[in-house]
């Protein structure tokens, strides 16, 4: 081979070189879809916080507390000794139930489920009780709700002593 | 030589002769140039089994589904005059459309329309599916068609949310919560409860196929701007598509339905 023919590509050289041209390609277009993939996602939303200070246990009578339904979907249950943070989401398909007094019953106007005032299911398409919330003290003795952690009925998970304040 | 016309002396402008690339069809390589160089009529098989052209064979389904989902585009378009996808001015916006605007049932049109789609989307499936059309070698076309008819469903609800009343706010919570249910990609999904290390959750509802769609974990004003975008440039850029590869196939696949 001349010093010549060492500078330029033979014919295997040339594809191999097209073969890295075609991963850089296809790795920088696969790098640009997730981009734009991430892109959908915002680093910031401005809905309410998932967990709030609902004041003290004192503030609530015995019976729902309504306070916090449309600021966060939470209803404040206090009966037997125990309050609850009750999820307003349906367990049908998602609707916010209404409370009412009068009956004593969460009822949902989408399509009828009805609750008990702690939550549990009587009628309607609902399949299971409304969920329930952690709720804890913080150290100044007011309430705490995080929104995060759920407790299901059916699971037993009311049992749970982060379910509930004994009050 | 017969004498020249005056349509002949037009024909032989240069202002003619550009737009129209062939000769008067008077024999058969200019007649199938007129149709093969003619953007609309190219849209259009050169030759019919007459089988095709059979009301009582096809019912013009497909065709009508074709029609009205020009009328949906041509009247989506003149919507998007008046209406804003924001939640101050949506809902108000749709009023507006009704009584403050020459021709108000303009949105009516494309509501109908949206239902009369999805009902001639179905028959034109019966109706292929009961003339056995979906057979090879038109296999291909219908898995095309059953994502049409999926895309069409998509358009009609993706539309529901834009009016922003009470009627679409619930139905649209409803209908997000099915992506909740995605397997891996939901929160509330199977898979999802395997992919959790310790106490990291990784498919939890800040990060889930459900946030993408709503860009939040509730039914807001995000999500309006999310499903306008979706029901007026996304799903009808893809289904543009898909009906020209749908119809591409018709061609290729032997014409329009019939005994192959």
């Amino acid at each position: 081979m001349s010093e010549d023919s060492k500078l330029q590509l033979n014919r295997r050289e040339f594809f191999s070189f097209i073969t890295v041209g075609w991963v850089a390609f296809t790795s920088a277009c696969a790098g640009l879809l997730s981009l734009a993939f991430r892109f959908t996602y915002p680093n910031v939303n401005f809905e309410p916080e998932m967990d709030f200070i609902a004041g003290f246990p004192s503030d609530y009578e015995n019976g729902v507390d309504e306070r916090w339904k449309n600021g966060y979907g939470v209803w404040m249950v206090k009966q037997e000794g125990k309050l609850v943070a009750l999820s307003n989401i349906c367990t049908h398909l998602g609707c916010v139930p209404n409370w009412l007094p009068a009956e004593l019953k969460f009822k949902c106007p989408c399509h009828g489920s009805g609750y008990y005032m702690n939550g549990v299911n009587f009628e309607g398409p609902a399949p299971r009780p409304l969920e329930r919330y952690k709720i804890s003290l913080n150290p100044e003795g007011k309430i705490k709700v995080d929104k995060t952690k759920v407790y299901r009925y059916e699971k037993g998970q009311w049992d749970s002593p982060d379910s509930y304040l004994s009050v | 030589m017969a004498k020249k016309g005056v349509a002949d002396y037009i024909r032989e402008t240069q202002v003619w002769k550009s737009i129209f690339r062939h000769g008067p069809p008077t024999n058969a390589r200019n007649r199938a140039a007129v149709v093969a160089g003619n953007v609309f009529l190219h849209l259009h098989p050169i030759k019919l089994k007459k089988s095709g052209v059979q009301l009582g064979y096809t019912w013009c389904m497909g065709g009508l589904t074709f029609f009205i989902f020009l009328a949906l585009t041509v009247t989506g378009l003149l919507l998007m005059f008046y209406y804003r996808p924001t939640a101050e001015y949506a809902y108000n916006d749709i009023i507006a459309l009704k009584e403050h605007v020459p021709l108000g049932i303009m949105r009516e049109i494309h509501r109908w329309g949206a239902h009369a789609m999805v009902i001639t989307v179905w028959l034109h499936m019966f109706r292929v599916f009961m003339t056995g059309s979906y057979k090879p070698p038109r296999e291909f076309n219908w898995g095309v068609g059953v994502i049409l008819l999926v895309l069409t469903l998509l358009l009609s609800f993706t539309g529901y949310l834009l009016p922003w009343d009470q009627l679409a706010i619930w139905a649209i919570a409803v209908g997000s919560n099915m992506a909740k249910a995605t397997p891996f990609l939901g929160h509330g999904g199977p898979g999802a409860a395997l992919a959790q290390i310790g106490d990291f959750v990784m498919v939890s509802d800040k990060n889930d196929v459900r946030f993408q769609l709503l860009a939040g974990r509730f039914v807001g004003e995000p999500a309006l701007l999310r499903f306008y975008i979706l029901h007026c440039v996304f799903i009808p850029l893809v289904v543009g598509v898909l009906i020209a590869v749908h119809f591409w196939r018709v061609r290729k696949d032997g014409g329009i339905s019939a005994p192959l």
